[in-house]
């Protein structure tokens, strides 16, 4: 017999629920059994904090008088996304100051808003009969705006490959620093600890699914961009590389710096690091087998980042277990591998949801609809109008 | 007679014993090894004061790049700002010596100064810039 959300929530609300994190989960499983386990526990929180590009926040300003419709909009030099209505706009994470580059971007202005720092606002517009003004400089904060959202196309990935560099030169990458001559190797997933790794097939995780979001509750909005369910699975249920993806959305007023922070790749931009928990309902027992899950069962490949090609070959396939020991071995040589995203905030976040829930301040939900287990996964090709006609 | 902080990086496949030794017998040179990282099959690094003639020392500086060491300038100081620290891990993987690790139990980055030899190879990979050079 399964558990369903609403006997779960009743748990919350009476104070009697059993919460364990994605790593406790794992010992008291191999303790007591999947069967036991799965009348026992009623909740495993999972947890990521990595640098997420494809993440960002809508922003509404409010009316000056006279009103302005902006057409551009700078925030503390970024350019946000102003295609919409007058005093609407998106600041992306990964834009860049028009005046330090890559020292600052749309991260940085995000993280400013969340600590209630004051950001420089400047806005043209071209000036209509309902919206005279033509420009604008002030400064506002997360509590002088009407509204402020982070809404992320892309978070939270399903796994992700390591980077090596094969060539004879440092190269510099989204994956970090990567040293010649497989001078080491980066990762970037939380392994046992990441959501879509523990719901490899997504049964409890889906559209509606509430969420721990860099320190508020937020949602799960859609599936991300580049979701990619296909990818070859092990008989665990878990891919070999990037797979899904999630789109996520959450009250940026309310949000903490210590789960959401800018980050500065060198020689590659600016990208933010974004801290996500998500509650995993153990529904069943077959949601134990999935949920028991640990760093060995996981596997990724060692991509070599120095060719400079869609299609990056693999110098081979490793376990989590191995990339967190410190060391790999890649054609016999032994090389030094080092994290992109942070287990330790992965499991501090797990930690925190794992109390929230128990202390009844966060409640679980039934998904809305499900992410899809099939998506195509398009390349963009160079095609002319005819041979699309 | 003045003194001079170097890293040396020798590749994976030189032999540093022999190169180590001329450094003494033929520049005559005051040679110290303050710290040293050789592993086989990996790069190691060496963190070396000399002391001696300046001529000498600029004439060892040319051997040793000459069989293929790569000499750098020490930095000052490395210091690591644990408020900005998200605690990720990614200098561990650039730090040869191993001074930079993630402590096994807290998953907290762990930084071992004694080991440090100054080469400065994780200033820039750094995401939120916690690694700095004391001056
Ligand atoms: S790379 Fe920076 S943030 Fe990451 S562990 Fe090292 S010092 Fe800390
Ligand atoms: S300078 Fe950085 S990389 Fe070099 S030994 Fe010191 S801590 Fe390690």
């Amino acid at each position: 017999m399964g558990k369903t959300i609403e006997e779960i929530n009743e748990k919350i609300k009476s104070g009697s629920v059993v919460v364990l994190n994605a790593e406790e989960i794992i010992e008291y499983v191999a303790e007591k059994g999947v069967k036991r386990t799965a009348k026992e526990v009623d909740v495993v929180t999972t947890a990521t904090f990595g640098p997420m590009c494809s993440s960002g926040a809508f922003l509404n300003f409010g009316h000056p008088d006279p009103p302005i419709k902006m057409t551009k909009v700078w925030l503390n030099d970024v350019p946000a996304y102003a295609g919409l209505a007058a005093v609407d706009a998106y600041i992306g994470a990964a834009e860049l100051s028009e005046t330090e580059g890559m020292k600052y971007g749309g991260a940085h202005v995000i993280e400013d808003l969340i600590s209630g720092k004051p950001v420089k606002l400047r806005a043209i517009g071209y000036g209509t009969d309902c919206y005279p003004r033509k420009e604008i400089e002030t400064y506002i904060t997360k509590d002088t705006i009407n509204q402020a959202f982070l809404f992320n196309p892309r978070n939270c990935y399903q796994n992700y490959y390591a980077a090596t560099n094969s060539s004879g030169k440092t190269i510099y990458t989204y994956m970090g620093k990567l040293l010649p001559n497989f001078g080491n190797v980066t990762y970037s997933s939380a392994g046992q600890l990441s959501p879509l790794l523990n719901d490899p097939y997504y049964r409890t995780i889906g559209m509606g699914t509430r969420i721990f979001l860099a320190g508020s509750q937020g949602y799960i909005s859609w599936y991300g961009t580049q979701h990619n369910p296909g990818r070859e699975r092990l008989a665990n249920g878990t891919p070999c590389g990037s797979a899904g993806t999630i789109a996520v959305i959450g009250n940026l007023k309310e949000m903490s710096t210590e789960y959401l922070r800018a980050c500065i790749f060198q020689g590659y931009g600016v990208s933010i690091f974004i801290g996500i928990g998500i509650p995993i309902p153990v529904i069943d027992e077959e949601m134990v087998e999935f949920l028991r899950v640990k760093d060995e069962d996981i596997y990724t490949e060692i991509i070599d980042y120095s060719v400079k090609r869609r299609n990056r070959p693999s110098c081979g396939k490793v376990n989590y277990g191995q990339l967190r020991s410190g060391k790999v071995t890649i054609n016999g040589k032994s090389v030094q591998t080092g994290s992109i995203s942070s287990y330790f905030k992965a499991l501090e976040i797990s930690n925190v949801l794992k109390d929230e829930i128990k202390n009844g301040k966060f409640y679980l939900t039934n998904f809305v609809a499900p992410l899809p287990l099939e998506e195509p996964y398009i390349n963009l090709d160079i095609l002319s109008r005819e041979e699309l006609q | 007679m003045i003194k001079r902080k170097l890293v040396l990086s020798f590749p994976e496949n030189i032999v540093t014993k022999p190169i180590t030794y001329r450094l003494v017998k033929e520049f005559n040179l005051e040679f110290n090894i303050l710290r040293a990282e050789i592993t086989p099959n990996m790069e190691g690094k060496m963190l070396i004061e000399l002391k001696g003639d300046k001529a000498q020392i600029d004439g060892a500086v040319k051997y040793l790049s000459q069989t293929g060491v790569t000499v750098q300038e020490a930095a000052k100081d490395i210091i690591t700002d644990k408020n900005q620290c998200v605690d990720c891990g990614l200098c561990t993987s650039i730090c040869i010596t191993q001074a930079l690790v993630l402590d096994d139990k807290s998953h907290k980055l762990k930084f071992n100064k004694d080991k440090c030899i100054l080469c400065e190879l994780c200033l820039d990979c750094c995401p939120v810039s916690a690694i700095k050079v004391h001056i």
